[in-house]
């Protein structure tokens, strides 16, 4: 009895390694080969519907099609949005991956680090198309700059400001706020009772780290500096992390609750069964749908701008958001894979899923389709055309975007229990976070 | 050692020196000391590879610079000494304080989670030692947390302490009007105690489970001679339960101690990738320290140093507690 039981304190000693004793050392065998000259390639695909099997069923028919012009067979997983970069992660050590896969594109300088990805060099992108079809914005989140890009944009999305049309008129508000202050004074308007002004979902840490990273933008602030150092804890992020805490520590437009949403769909939820007045959120039409609102029933416009910029301060209201496709460095069918982003970068593939999706084509050639031509679909067009900020172009990226994410889980759980809010906890907390990310790397 | 207390057995039970031909006899030693061995040999190549290997590639590592960079090739990751341990134990960093942090909110979570675990499982096994309607039916229903999935069961607690869709809340607000305000469980000051109800309601049926195997082997007429010389429930528990069940919690505390402290999927169902300050164990630290910032050979050495403070507390807990169960006895 005793025995087994010894065993347990090196369990977790055990856990790190044998993830990577799998393979670390060791060559990956790929997916499976050629079967009578039709390969079997392996595509893992982020869940970008409601669920796994909406997922599924977007997919199906697009990859039927892709077999049935090619003769490539794809086998397909959809991963859950928080194992996806663990997946990732143990796919590049142990060389056992899929053979095309989609990623976060703000991931893109992290994982390019790794070494995992094939280069998308330009003779590459000329076999699978032209570079200039794709979005300016999104072609730039495919790496760091000056390196040879590690993916393709597969699908685009930016934030913008979502509202509920009904509570707006009831308030007596006759437009959406297009400033920071007319937010916070239209929020305070927007809640009595049971409803809030905005919901925030506050122990995400990728959804903070976005708003983290565009209201350090409009303030001037940076989170690296050229050299690729953390700088945290500079007054201007610490005010603009201040500024989006304060909705629910000093503004109280948001409910203290939501410090504890953490999925992704709790905020999303909130907004759509009108407990809060206001979301501002990436490309929700899909999910707004799902959770029975109606178009009609809500706007949606570009995220508010300070009424004057501080000094330095950039007009970005939006992170390049996306999901890019990449291909494994280790894959034995590097043909077949780069046909299959070739397909999935096609015109009619791009507009088929983008519009199941709710998100916006990657390539210029798709937007004359009608489905984005409406008016969300131009404001989110707009955004990214003109004030999305891409994410820092850094190997730690994704370490920074979990480090400042939990800040704000913090600063949110001290704000929802009444602690105080102040310039000094907000940079003790970043001081914080940049010591470790330092030490990290 | 195993192998020397073989040897020494074989020595006393081998025949007396009336010697046949010397180099027969020697080979058909061989055979007999062999034979067991080459029997256990598949069982001890299996354990290498399961266990050793693994634990050696964790020590290993914990002497490398294995970032981002290298996880493809490990093998090209540079050495890095000592470093690795230097910047887990140097308190004067934030990593280093945070994991100080992290040790001391363990210890506190494990005494609390083995204590109350032993006492409620303890306290049931004796409540179902004498027989009577429905005793099998209640220990079956005990048994169920032990029997549930770690995540099923973390998960169920985590809906459970929502703030405002929770039955908890709605236990103490709604119905029975506690608190004015509903307290959040998963964040802040509470997640301790959110982890610690969570822990407990996961571990105890496991003391139940083994206080009740060990009472069954208390002879009953112990019990009679005590009701006998007129000793109440109290003293008979004090007296005769208690020091009989020595050796079986002596085993128990030591195992519930190694599986609390290491505990994992309980803090980590429950919070997700980043837990509250006030619940930041040391598993999660170093899973956050391995996965989140890429920095596995810094996980590895915090997984080392885990493993040997483990390895420090169970020798000191079994010296101390055979030296003192040899001089009761």
């Amino acid at each position: 009895m005793r025995r087994p039981l010894h065993r347990r304190p090196v369990v977790l000693a055990l856990a790190a390694a044998t993830a990577l004793l799998t393979g670390a050392c060791g060559s990956g065998s790929g997916s499976s080969s050629a079967s009578g000259g039709h390969p079997t390639i392996t595509y893992w695909a982020s869940d970008q519907g409601s669920s796994i099997s909406d997922d599924v069923r977007v997919l199906t028919p697009e990859l039927t099609r892709f077999t049935k012009q090619t003769g490539i067979n794809v086998k397909l997983e959809v991963i859950c949005w928080n194992d996806l970069l663990n997946r990732i992660l143990a796919a590049a050590s142990s060389g056992q991956g899929p053979d095309v896969v989609n990623i976060g594109n703000t991931w893109s300088a992290s994982l390019q680090a790794t070494g995992a990805f094939q280069p998308m060099s330009s003779d590459v992108m000329k076999q699978i198309g032209d570079s200039g079809r794709f979005l300016p914005g999104a072609l730039a989140a495919t790496g760091a700059p000056g390196k040879e890009p590690v993916g393709v944009p597969l699908y685009s999305m930016a934030y913008a400001l979502y509202y509920n049309k009904a509570m707006f008129q009831a308030a007596g508000i006759a437009n959406p706020p297009t400033t920071w202050d007319e937010f916070v004074t239209d929020g305070k308007k927007l809640t009595h009772g049971n409803q809030w002004g905005v919901s925030v979902e506050g122990a995400s840490t990728s959804e903070n780290a976005h708003h983290a990273f565009t209201f350090s933008q409009q303030h001037g602030g940076s989170f690296f500096d050229a050299s690729g150092k953390p700088t945290f804890d500079t007054p201007q992020n610490v005010a603009a992390i201040k500024q989006y805490v304060d909705f629910m520590a000093a503004d109280k437009i948001a409910n203290p609750s939501d410090a504890e949403y953490s999925n992704g769909t709790e905020a999303v939820q909130d907004f759509a069964t009108g407990k809060a007045a206001m979301l501002l959120w990436q490309t929700a039409d899909a999910s707004l749908a799902n959770y029975g609102m109606k178009p009609s029933q809500y706007g949606v416009v570009p995220v508010p701008f300070p009424a004057s910029l501080p000094p330095g301060g950039k007009r970005a209201d939006s992170i390049v958001a996306g999901i890019n496709l990449s291909v494994f460095a280790d894959t034995k069918n590097k043909d077949a894979a780069l046909k299959f982003v070739k397909y999935m970068t096609s015109r009619q593939t791009q507009i088929e899923l983008n519009k199941a999706y709710g998100s916006l084509p990657s390539v210029t050639d798709a937007y004359s389709d009608p489905a984005f031509q409406t008016p969300t679909a131009q404001v989110f067009q707009k955004v990214l055309d003109n004030s999305a900020a891409p994410m820092p172009a850094v190997p730690q990226e994704s370490q920074f975007e979990t480090a400042i994410g939990g800040v704000l889980k913090n600063l949110f759980a001290d704000a929802a229990s009444g602690k105080a809010v102040t310039d000094q906890t907000v940079a003790a907390q970043l001081n914080q976070a940049q010591q470790q990310l330092q030490a990290g790397g | 050692m195993a192998a020397a207390t073989e040897a020494a057995r074989a020595r006393v039970s081998a025949p007396p020196p009336t010697p046949p031909p010397p180099t027969r006899r020697s080979w058909e030693r061989v055979r007999r000391i062999g034979l067991p061995y080459l029997l256990l040999l598949p069982a001890v190549l299996f354990e290498l590879l399961v266990h050793v290997v693994p634990m050696l590639v964790g020590i290993f590592m914990s002497f490398k610079q294995l970032t981002e960079f290298f996880i493809r090739n490990c093998s090209a990751a540079p050495s890095a000494g000592l470093g690795n341990y230097r910047f887990a134990l140097d308190v004067n960093s934030a990593v280093g304080r945070n994991l100080l942090h992290s040790f001391w909110i363990t210890c506190g979570f494990t005494v609390l989670t083995v204590g109350l675990s032993w006492l409620i499982g303890t306290g049931a096994a004796l409540l179902m030692q004498d027989p009577f309607r429905g005793r099998r039916l209640l220990r079956t229903y005990f048994l169920i947390p032990y029997a549930l999935p770690a995540y099923t069961a973390a998960i169920t607690w985590e809906f459970m302490f929502q703030r405002d869709t929770g039955l908890v809340n709605t236990l103490l607000v709604h119905d029975l009007h506690l608190f004015k305000q509903p307290p959040f469980w998963l964040l802040g000051g509470n997640s301790f105690w959110a982890l610690v109800i969570t822990a407990v309601w996961r571990t105890w049926p496991f003391a139940f489970l083994v206080v009740t195997a060990g009472l069954q082997n208390i002879p009953g007429d112990l019990y009679e001679a005590a009701a006998i010389d007129g000793a109440g429930v109290w003293l008979r528990i004090r007296s005769i339960t208690l020091p009989q069940l020595r050796p079986v919690n002596q085993v128990l505390v030591l195992v519930l101690f190694l599986w609390t402290f290491n505990d994992f999927n309980t803090p980590y169902v429950l919070f997700g990738n980043v837990p509250p300050p006030q619940a930041n164990l040391l598993s999660l630290q170093i899973y956050d320290t391995s996965f989140q910032s890429w920095n596995f050979g810094s996980g590895s050495a915090m997984s080392v140093l885990l493993l040997v403070f483990l390895l420090l507390v169970t020798a000191a807990y079994l010296l101390v507690t055979n030296r003192r169960g040899n001089a009761d006895a």
